[in-house]
């Protein structure tokens, strides 16, 4: 059967959404099941979600891959995005990046007792957006409250399956020197866009997150016939993280061209304003790509065709040791290297 | 110590010294800045900012000695040295 | 972003480092005076660009490394507090006090807000007229003139729910105490270009002249510091000892007039202690009189005598430049950013942290293989 949702162009939700989330919402009673019907069911609507049995039956006709993601952004809502858009783009990339074609999501919410309603339409109806813009269907899901106090508003878990492209074996270990490093983008921005909305930094306009769905882009190198190693999102920690992680979990040396690494002016100067380096700032829409080094020219050009890839550029290579650490040669050629932070970074004025 | 980031004054917000301010660009990102330090600044020179306050202006001029500085001494080096006997 | 990346230009870091490398015959040590100085040649390598025969020396412009223990417990004190609402630089969050740091204390359910500038405490404090404001004002010169605005706002705008716990100290007495320590290696500066934009170059000609040291005021961008070298060696080759200014562009002799109008009147001299180096006279700025009622510690007890813990922990050694940070027995092993034992370790700035996470000489291995 057919999962996949009918993008149905009016929207079911009522045209105004008064009233504040109590804890009777979560008590799996009438309260409960009448927000659900009302706000939640509409908007993600699908054959499985109409069977409204506790979970879904699904066919995976095949190898599929599983992830799982929490979003407890705060703000809710940021220029480029929101809570709900990151929760479903978050877990479709993570499956990407396992080279699988991303099928179904749950969607597990936690609300603060207090939260507008009206604010929990717009983050169901940014997620029905982003779920029917990428393909995937939302088919099962959980509600939860907690006192006011608790949640930030609200957290949201989506745990997502998706079919395995044939062949696909992604993974560090995969990774072999002379392999090319691809990244798909400029960096920096989601994690910037996040902080500007959320503390008082400032800046008179608001630079835009760039959380995006990227499974065509991710699966569009595979479908090429591109020996991909690994496929990594760098999210939390930023390229830094993500390519220490993958150099300690293959043992390999990985080497990097500050100058291949593009970040945006605005960026660049809101984190010479904070004290940031843009190596450790969190992305949403990108992806670096582990290639076989022949096949690094027609991988940059295959991402270049996608929109969310059109600035693809290789960033460096895999080198012959085996010390399991980043280095990178540095904007004046001299050369550093690259670790994770133990910590979050914090704005500094020294 | 001290962070200090370059941007280029749009606009001042005329008041008492020490609590005027400008609209400064860094790049493509504006912010409000206190020019309580900077009486002199005016609207198009760039400006050095450290926790939002303004230290100094930037001069342009001297900017481009860095560079001047390195051709002086490469094209001392390039010259023939003075005193050798037979050098033309 | 204009004035920033053509100072980052590869071809002429090149050309400089080959102009260094003429110029110096003799082996010369240098200091630079300035965190920010050390944090931008450990992570763009500068120092792997010179000759073997010059060598630099990371020198304690971290005020954050060098803010004592004792006013780190007593912020941590005053932010535990209910009533009060701590704002401080996110520098000083991770350094460790004598049992926990600021950010622990945020974690167990202080009021404490980062911010960017003094002047957002003192918005806060506007904003919050039922909460105390408490400012942390810790820095160099170059960040005085902002925290003395802040503070003589309060006083001129009446905003009576706002105090700073100041902790200021000045870099040309550091200078001095380096110099005129036994067995100090140091044959010339680079001074630190942004203090230099507040206070002026003139106050290090006694010091240049006194101990016979060239004393180059350096900016911050990769070519400010090569070109601050080369400026330095080619006084130390001539026998010379001036102070010259490299940063002419920010840095202007007088310095800054109206700046120091400013800290003057709120600020006065006062001797301060440095962790890890001890108490040196004259080296810190302390609130005037006038200004005495926006003084945390006044409205919140003094700063306590503090003691620091004996341990492996060598910060202070490395803040004076007499041991670079893999000569620590501790470095790498039990002391690393995720479990620091002191300041040069947990601060950005620090030397010990630039060189774990930009060199890791830890495990033996330096970058430039």
């Amino acid at each position: 059967m057919n999962d996949k949702p009918v993008f149905a162009p009016s929207c079911p939700l009522p045209a105004t959404v008064e009233g504040r989330v109590e804890l009777a919402h979560g008590g799996g009673g009438r309260a409960m099941a009448r927000l659900i019907e009302s706000l939640i069911l509409p908007a993600f609507d699908n054959p499985a979600l109409r069977r409204r049995h506790d979970g879904a039956a699904i066919d995976t006709g095949g190898p599929c891959a599983f992830s799982t993601d929490s979003y407890v952004v705060r703000p809710l809502f940021f220029p480029g995005g929101d809570i709900g858009s990151l929760a479903v783009n978050g877990t479709v990339n993570d499956l990407a990046m396992c080279g699988a074609r991303p099928l179904w999501l749950s969607a597990g919410f936690i609300l603060e007792e207090g939260l507008p309603l009206a604010d929990l339409a717009r983050v169901v109806a940014s997620m029905a957006q982003a779920a029917a813009s990428t393909g995937v269907a939302i088919v099962t899901g959980d509600l939860k409250v907690v006192e006011r106090g608790k949640a930030d508003g609200m957290y949201i878990n989506t745990s997502g399956v998706g079919r395995l492209m044939p062949g696909a074996d992604l993974h560090p270990r995969a990774v072999q020197p002379g392999d090319a490093i691809i990244l798909s983008g400029d960096i920096g921005r989601h994690g910037i866009a996040v902080m500007a909305a959320r503390e008082s930094l400032g800046f008179e306009s608001l630079p835009e997150s760039d959380c995006a769905p990227m499974a065509d882009a991710a699966l569009a190198l595979l479908e090429a016939g591109i020996r991909v190693r690994c496929l990594r999102d760098p999210t939390r920690g930023g390229v830094a993280s993500a390519l220490v992680e993958i150099a300690e979990a293959s043992g390999r040396s990985l080497a990097i061209d500050e100058r291949a690494v593009p970040v945006l002016p605005e960026i660049s100067a809101a984190c010479e304003l904070l004290g940031f380096d843009p190596l450790h700032v969190a992305n949403e829409g990108r992806f670096l790509a582990f290639v076989a080094a022949a096949d690094a020219e027609r991988a940059v050009e295959v991402l270049r065709a996608h929109e969310v890839s059109k600035d693809a550029v290789r960033i460096g290579s895999v080198g012959p040791g085996r010390d399991g650490r980043v280095t990178m040669r540095t904007a004046i050629g001299g050369n550093r290297i690259v670790d994770m932070l133990s910590g979050e970074q914090l704005p500094r004025i020294c | 110590m001290c962070l200090a980031v370059p941007g280029r004054v749009l606009a001042i917000s005329e008041g008492p010294l020490l609590q005027r301010t400008a609209k400064v660009d860094f790049a493509g990102i504006r912010k409000e800045v206190s020019l309580a330090c900077l009486p002199e600044a005016k609207p198009g020179d760039y400006v050095l900012v450290h926790v939002g306050i303004a230290i100094s202006v930037i001069d342009e001029s001297e900017a481009r000695r860095v560079f001047d500085y390195l051709d002086g001494l490469e094209a001392e080096e390039d010259a023939p040295s003075q005193g050798e006997p037979g050098q033309a | 972003m204009k004035f920033r990346d053509e100072f980052r230009d590869p071809d002429a870091a090149r050309r400089y480092a080959e102009a260094i490398g003429r110029a110096a015959r003799r082996p010369w040590t240098l200091m630079e005076v300035c965190g920010g100085q050390t944090h931008a040649i450990v992570r763009f390598g500068i120092d792997q660009l010179l000759p073997e025969n010059v060598s630099l020396v990371h020198g304690p412009g971290c005020p954050v490394c060098v803010t004592p223990v004792e006013y780190i417990d007593k912020a941590i004190e005053i932010a535990g507090r209910q009533d009060v609402v701590f704002c401080s630089f996110g520098d000083m969050l991770r350094v460790p006090g004598s049992e926990g740091s600021l950010l622990a204390a945020r974690a167990g359910g202080a009021d404490l807000r980062i911010v960017q500038s003094p002047l957002d405490a003192l918005r806060i404090a506007k904003e919050e007229p039922g909460r105390e404001v408490v400012f942390f004002a810790v820095g160099f010169e170059t960040t005085a003139p902002a925290n003395a605005l802040a503070i003589h706002r309060a006083k001129t705008e009446g905003i009576g729910n706002f105090s700073a716990l100041v902790s200021h100290v000045l870099v040309p007495p550091a200078m001095r105490a380096i110099l005129s320590a036994p067995g100090n290696r140091i044959q010339a500066f680079l001074a630190a270009g942004h203090v230099c934009a507040i206070m002026g170059s003139e106050v290090y000609e006694p010091l240049a002249r006194q101990f016979r040291v060239p004393i180059v005021v350096t900016g911050f961008e990769p070519l400010d510091i090569l070109q601050g070298i080369l400026m330095c060696v080619s006084q130390l080759e001539a026998g010379e000892a001036r102070v010259e200014n490299q940063y002419t562009r920010v840095v202007r002799s007088a310095g800054n007039l109206s700046a120091q109008d400013l800290i003057r009147e709120v600020f006065q001299v006062v001797p301060r202690k440095w962790r890890g180096i001890g108490e040196i006279a004259e080296s810190g700025f302390g609130l005037r009189e006038a200004y005495l009622g926006f003084d945390a510690e006044r409205r919140f007890g003094p700063v306590g005598r503090g003691a620091e813990r004996p341990g492996p922990c060598i910060s202070g050694l490395v803040l004076q430049g007499a041991k670079k940070p893999f000569e620590c027995p501790a470095f790498g092993k039990a002391c690393t950013p995720e479990h620091p034992l002191g300041v040069t370790m947990v601060s950005g700035e620090g030397a010990c942290a630039a060189y774990y996470r930009y060199r890791n000489e830890a495990a033996g291995k330096s970058a430039a293989e």
